[in-house]
């Protein structure tokens, strides 16, 4: 075992439950060879809330879609409960920036919901007590019998989150997923998250651009670099559980924590650009 | 749902409105021949009287059994060997790229074989009768559905695969609940235009090799210089063909609901 940091706020003798070990991802052949990962390392412990932020251009959904199995690493592995990632495994699942492409357009949105389970070995009525339930959780009992295109963008990505609720995972993986809604939906979305993550004492991995949204969500912040990514660095924000739009954004801890990022990541630009 | 009774009311008249204007121009037409061939002594063009009363003669409802119903049903069956085999094919070409490329140059030469050049040889193989026909209305109508269908199939977001994949979606769930109803525009266009294409191409080969059929029927009377019976066969193939894409029509608005609800402003 490599002895990377116990994360913040977890007892160290708990092993983490995503474990991501010297990610390497290299694209094109020789000719047109691009390393994208240099050797990413990374640890989720159980019920944490991880935001992973860098600066655009690097290779944030490269490497979620590595530890979600979807694309074979070159180098290094990610290791979930103990097994090695190589094909999507059902602890997880993904919820992908853009709703609009993720929902099936000819399925009600219980429909929708409900379409993971069929792979699964569960009745009809669980499939649809479960399928309830998740979109009761994202507040959408009134909306199950209608269509994606019906709602608006910022109910889709609900149902988007309901269908990866219903799944049951072990951990949620979401890809900017509210980098194409309005800030009022946003914020919203933001704490849905962080309700439902209380509520399912869910382990979450978010990848966003947005500063605020980073820290105001996470438990801790792991910057990436510029091209080619690493991980630059790992803070633990420690601003408590229960948080709020206004307040928790206006404390001088929060406004610190989000200097801090920032800085990380401008200095990063930089040095990218000037290395160009 | 209080605003649908008006909104049904204004949609209804517009349909009647439609209908109306689509039938004027027939109509005209069909007075306009009646009255211009009325007298007319012409062996090759007969009074449309005399077309007409041909027509109930030889196919309302004598001939009707034994000759338009071989032909609706060799067209019946050919279309849905089409559909099935085209809709297979393209899919399995569109989930592999690979071998869609592969089998690009082969596809696109067997199809643009005129079918007409591939009758003589179709005839050698499998001799006068049904299985000729249903085997070339098969033949040429599965091209544009396989060709539709692949395009379809190529066209699926990545989105939707991440998400199938990602979320172990099985095969056969994978396959009618996603892969099919998100090329499904693309397999019905593909189906409209080899309609079309099986319709002329039933009649063909009943010309060239049959014993019974609409074609069979129009042939005898050219042989015999029946003109008003060649005329009265073109008339029925005419209807039948109308007839054939209002019923499409419908089945492609059943079944294309979603996709066509989804682009109105809701």
């Amino acid at each position: 075992m490599p002895s990377t940091p116990a994360a913040p706020g977890v007892p160290p003798e708990q092993p983490p439950l995503i474990s991501v070990r010297g990610l390497v991802k290299r694209y094109g052949t020789k000719d047109t060879d691009r390393l994208v990962l240099d050797g990413v390392d990374l640890d989720v412990h159980k019920g944490q809330l991880v935001c992973i932020v860098g600066p655009s251009g690097a290779g944030k959904t490269t490497l979620l879609r590595c530890m979600s199995g979807l694309l074979a690493p070159t180098a290094g592995e990610t290791v979930l409960e103990g097994v090695t990632v190589t094909a999507p495994p059902p602890a997880l699942a993904l919820v992908f920036q853009d709703y609009s492409r993720s929902l099936m357009p000819w399925m009600s949105v219980r429909k929708n919901v409900e379409l993971p389970l069929l792979g699964k070995q569960i009745s009809k009525n669980e499939r649809r007590r479960r399928a309830d339930e998740a979109l009761a959780a994202v507040g959408l009992t009134g909306s199950r019998g209608q269509y994606p295109w019906q709602l608006s963008g910022g109910m889709q990505q609900r149902v988007a989150i309901a269908r990866a609720l219903a799944y049951r995972p072990h951990a949620l993986i979401m890809d900017e997923p509210f980098a194409s809604v309005d800030a009022q939906t946003r914020a919203d979305l933001e704490d849905l998250t962080l309700q439902v993550r209380e509520m399912y004492e869910m382990t979450v991995i978010l990848v966003t651009h947005d500063i605020d949204e980073a820290v105001y969500l996470g438990d801790e912040v792991v910057v990436l670099s510029g091209s080619p990514t690493r991980v630059r660095e790992r803070i633990t924000i420690d601003l408590g559980r229960s948080r709020d739009q206004l307040t928790t954004k206006s404390t001088p801890e929060f406004v610190a924590l989000r200097g801090q990022v920032l800085q990380l990541i401008r200095r990063d630009r930089y040095a990218t650009r000037t290395a160009d | 749902m209080g605003t649908q009774p008006p909104l049904m009311r204004t949609r209804l008249t517009r349909h009647a409105r439609n209908l109306a204007l689509e039938l004027v121009l027939p109509l005209v037409l069909l007075v306009l021949w009646w009255f211009l061939s009325a007298r007319s002594t012409s062996p090759y063009f007969p009074p449309l009287a005399t077309i007409l009363s041909q027509f109930q003669q030889t196919w309302l409802f004598a001939h009707f059994l034994s000759d338009a119903v071989p032909t609706l049903q060799h067209l019946a069956v050919g279309f849905c060997v089409a559909v099935v085999v085209g809709v297979a094919a393209g899919i399995v070409l569109g989930s592999l790229p690979l071998l869609a490329e592969a089998a690009a140059p082969v596809l696109e030469f067997v199809r643009s074989v005129p079918i007409a050049a591939l009758l003589p040889a179709g005839l050698l193989l499998l001799g006068i009768g049904p299985a000729f026909q249903i085997a070339v209305i098969a033949f040429s109508a599965t091209w544009p559905i396989l060709l539709n269908t692949l395009d379809g199939v190529r066209g699926i977001d990545s989105t939707v695969l991440d998400f199938a994949r990602s979320y172990r979606v099985p095969m056969l769930v994978r396959l009618f609940r996603i892969t099919i109803p998100a090329a499904g525009p693309n397999i019905i266009a593909g189906m409209r235009v080899a309609v079309s294409l099986a319709v002329s191409v039933v009649i063909f080969s009943e010309l060239i090799g049959a014993t019974d059929g609409i074609g069979y029927q129009i042939l005898q009377a050219q042989f015999s210089f029946a003109v008003a019976d060649v005329w009265a066969g073109i008339i029925l193939l005419g209807i039948l063909g109308y007839l054939i894409n209002i019923v499409f029509r419908g089945f492609e608005l059943l079944a294309l609901r979603q996709h066509r609800s989804m682009r109105k402003p809701s």
